[in-house]
């Protein structure tokens, strides 16, 4: 779409952050929340000179855009929890490799098909420990509609920068819900290319290891294998090798998270001056509790916000300095509690209150009130 | 004729420097995936020096089991070895978002007719232009012998005293799904192999070689009604020589020409099984359908 206002729901916005950061190729398989996006991808990337492939499953369209991606393409693939475990190997495959893609998850409330199509948060494990091996992701976890522009169009400039798959963890209810969106003109929003290959590298012969990603078709020779291997792709099984990769693999992951924070991609806070307690949350449940800070800051209660941007690498860091002299700690999350063991992790002193959130239901702000209220009133 | 040239062309030394990394074999001796990779290599040179192909353009995708190691490390062109059954779903990635790739996918009988059957058969409906070389040893080799879909009815693997299931014909669902060409070969049958890939390498389209391979490690175990037709000194040579003798279990009596091939018929267990060229169409691929969307211009 034009530069522009427009009125669209979270999924279209979505598609339209893919489209607007260069993605040309989306392998999909129908699931709600992730319909509009799927629909409106088949719809626009013929327009772009761009494919939408319908796929037979979601195993198949992990694999169709890691092919496309080692094609030279940038690609996304969108989904929900079933669809989302469906992924998890071939997502692997993509870690293990390399491979900059982007999935995006539109998590309903599991498990199983449990309340299908009703939102939820209870994917974000998933997507930090889902595959099996050790990873580290970077999870962009959107909550409105032109976060679903913007942080998919990170998701791809992260993707590239670091090669590696980076994750939107959206919800149901952000997918669904209608609200603004403003598309910049184009190049007005930073989208990042390629670091493109050449030979002209200190080591030529090693495809793995580093941030220029070949394609296939240039006349390298590419070895391409979820196998451990040599930084030449060649499989080897040799400790220092495999070593080398996985930690490859996480200090890219801690050189994005600091990058994540320098852009204030990380997280976002505020009321927290004097603030005793401090609501702490992500996604759609975000939107409830912030009405709820602002509330108990009407009734005269000091209490702080902090929402997160990126779940992985969690912003331990900045979140420790921040929470360093708070007492209470309340995390809202739209699941039994998940991201709460990462707060306690962190918090130093304080309590730390999970506000879960199951059944298919986003958070009433009056209950979180509630709970901060209670708490600050003992 | 040069000392080791063979009847299949040029000295072995040029297709070694020209198209094989090199690096050691995995596979046993006796294996068919050495023969595989041979024939593979024979008719890309063929192609490349008819200038119907070029060499970095070609993409070998495979999955997880020994014949995905048929090119992967040993093809010296762009490798791209995948999950257990997923070859195909990266290979239709592959190719649909680079169209100049020549995508020939390497698959098991378990890799490509179990875990992957389902990408097998919609790869294959929605014809999209790639070459799938099934090698069809008749078992799950890389895991140690156990029953596959191709397995012969009522023989012993090491998972079943006396496998239950009946096999699977490949070429048959293939044909059934809408490949637009479907072959078969045995091992045996090298020259056939090297005619048909030079096809099947440049049909626009789905195409599908089914390669009935010799696994002397595991599947040879279960050959038994071959080997009681032989005299008891070459059961002991069978024992002792499992991959050689097995081709001569894969080699069958001609029964006809179709499709410009002969056609054999070679018998394993009971059943008879035919090898040719089954099928040979043209019809719109998936890409041409995409790449036709692009006309109908909306606002960018
Ligand atoms: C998801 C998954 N399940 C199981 C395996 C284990 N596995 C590796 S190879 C193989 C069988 C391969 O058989 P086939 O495709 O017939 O290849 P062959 O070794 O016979 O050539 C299996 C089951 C795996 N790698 N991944
Ligand atoms: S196990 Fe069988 S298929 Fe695998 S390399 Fe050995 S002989 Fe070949
Ligand atoms: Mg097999």
């Amino acid at each position: 779409m034009k530069a522009g206002l427009y009125f669209v729901d979270g999924g279209i916005a979505c598609a339209e952050g893919a489209i607007y950061a260069g993605c040309r190729f989306f392998a999909g398989y129908p699931i709600t929340p992730a319909t509009s996006i799927v629909e409106q991808m088949a719809l626009r990337l013929p327009q772009v000179k761009g494919y939408y492939v319908q796929m037979e499953d979601e195993l198949a369209s992990m694999a169709a855009i890691i092919g496309a991606s080692w094609s030279g393409g940038k690609t996304m693939t969108a989904t929900s929890g079933p669809g989302f475990s469906l992924m998890q190997e071939n997502l692997g495959y993509a870690y293990l490799t390399e491979t900059p893609v982007v999935v995006v998850d539109a998590q309903r409330s599991g498990p199983s098909t449990g309340q299908a199509t009703m939102p939820g948060q209870q994917d974000v494990m998933q997507a930090r420990y889902g595959t099996h091996g050790d990873i580290a992701p970077i999870a962009f976890c959107p909550w409105s509609v032109q976060e679903m522009f913007d942080f998919t169009i990170h998701a791809f400039n992260y993707a590239e920068k670091f090669r590696t798959p980076t994750l939107v963890m959206a919800d149901g209810e952000i997918c669904y819900m209608r609200e603004p969106l403003t598309i910049p003109k184009s190049s007005a929003f930073p989208v990042l290319n390629r670091n493109r290959f050449t030979k002209s590298h200190p080591r030529p012969e090693e495809i793995f290891l580093r941030y220029e990603m070949p394609r296939f078709g240039d006349g390298h020779n590419l070895l391409v294998t979820g196998s451990a291997h040599r930084p030449n792709g060649v499989r080897d099984y040799t400790p220092t090798f495999h070593r080398a990769t996985i930690e490859w693999i996480f200090k890219k992951s801690q050189q994005a998270g600091q990058a994540l924070f320098e852009e204030k991609l990380d997280l976002e806070a505020s009321h927290l001056d004097s603030a005793e307690s401090v609501v702490v949350s992500f996604g759609a449940a975000a939107r409830p509790a912030y009405h709820a800070v602002q509330t108990a800051q009407k009734n005269g209660v000091n209490v702080g916000f902090v929402r997160l941007k990126t779940l992985w690498p969690f912003p331990e860091a900045h979140l420790k300095a921040l929470l360093k002299d708070i007492q209470r700690i309340f995390v809202v999350e739209m699941n039994m509690g998940m991201m709460v063991h990462e707060v306690a992790r962190i918090a130093c002193q304080a309590d730390v209150i999970s506000i879960p959130k199951v059944a298919g239901e986003v958070h009433d702000a009056k209950e979180i009130l509630k709970a901060v209220m209670e708490a600050d009133a003992v | 004729m040069n000392k080791s040239e063979n009847k299949l062309g040029k000295p072995q030394e040029y297709y070694r420097e020209r198209y094989l990394r090199n690096l050691p074999t995995a596979f046993c001796a006796g294996c068919g995936n050495g023969t595989i990779l041979n024939c593979f290599v024979r008719a890309v040179d063929a192609l490349i020096q008819d200038k119907q192909l070029q060499h970095q353009n070609l993409l070998s995708v495979s999955g997880i089991g020994c014949s995905a190691w048929i090119p992967s490390p040993h093809f010296k062109g762009d490798t791209l070895h995948t999950t257990h059954g997923r070859a195909i779903a990266f290979a239709t990635g592959a190719k649909i978002m680079n169209p100049k790739l020549q995508v020939t996918v390497f698959t098991g009988d378990g890799d490509g007719a179990a875990i992957g059957g389902n990408h097998l058969i919609h790869a294959a409906r929605r014809n999209i232009p790639m070459t799938v070389i099934l090698v069809n040893n008749l078992n799950y080799g890389m895991t140690g012998g156990q029953s596959a879909p191709t397995t012969p009815l009522h023989v012993q693997t090491s998972t079943y005293p006396k496998n239950p299931e009946t096999p699977f014909d490949l070429s048959q669902l293939m044909l059934g799904a809408g490949a637009t060409y479907v072959a078969r070969w045995t091992t045996y049958y090298v020259n056939e192999i090297v005619d048909t890939l030079k096809e099947a390498m440049i049909h626009p389209g789905f195409s599908f070689i089914e390669i009935i391979s010799q696994c002397p490690t595991y599947a040879a175990r279960f050959l038994t009604e071959f080997q009681t037709s032989l005299t008891p000194k070459e059961q002991e040579q069978f024992r002792r020589q499992p991959g050689a003798w097995m081709l001569k279990a894969l080699k069958g009596k001609k029964t006809g020409v179709a499709n410009g091939h002969p056609r054999y018929q070679i018998t394993l267990q009971e059943k008879p099984i035919d090898l040719g060229v089954f099928k040979q169409e043209r019809r719109p691929t998936l890409i041409d359908y995409l790449q036709g969307l692009w006309n109908n211009k909306g606002d960018a």
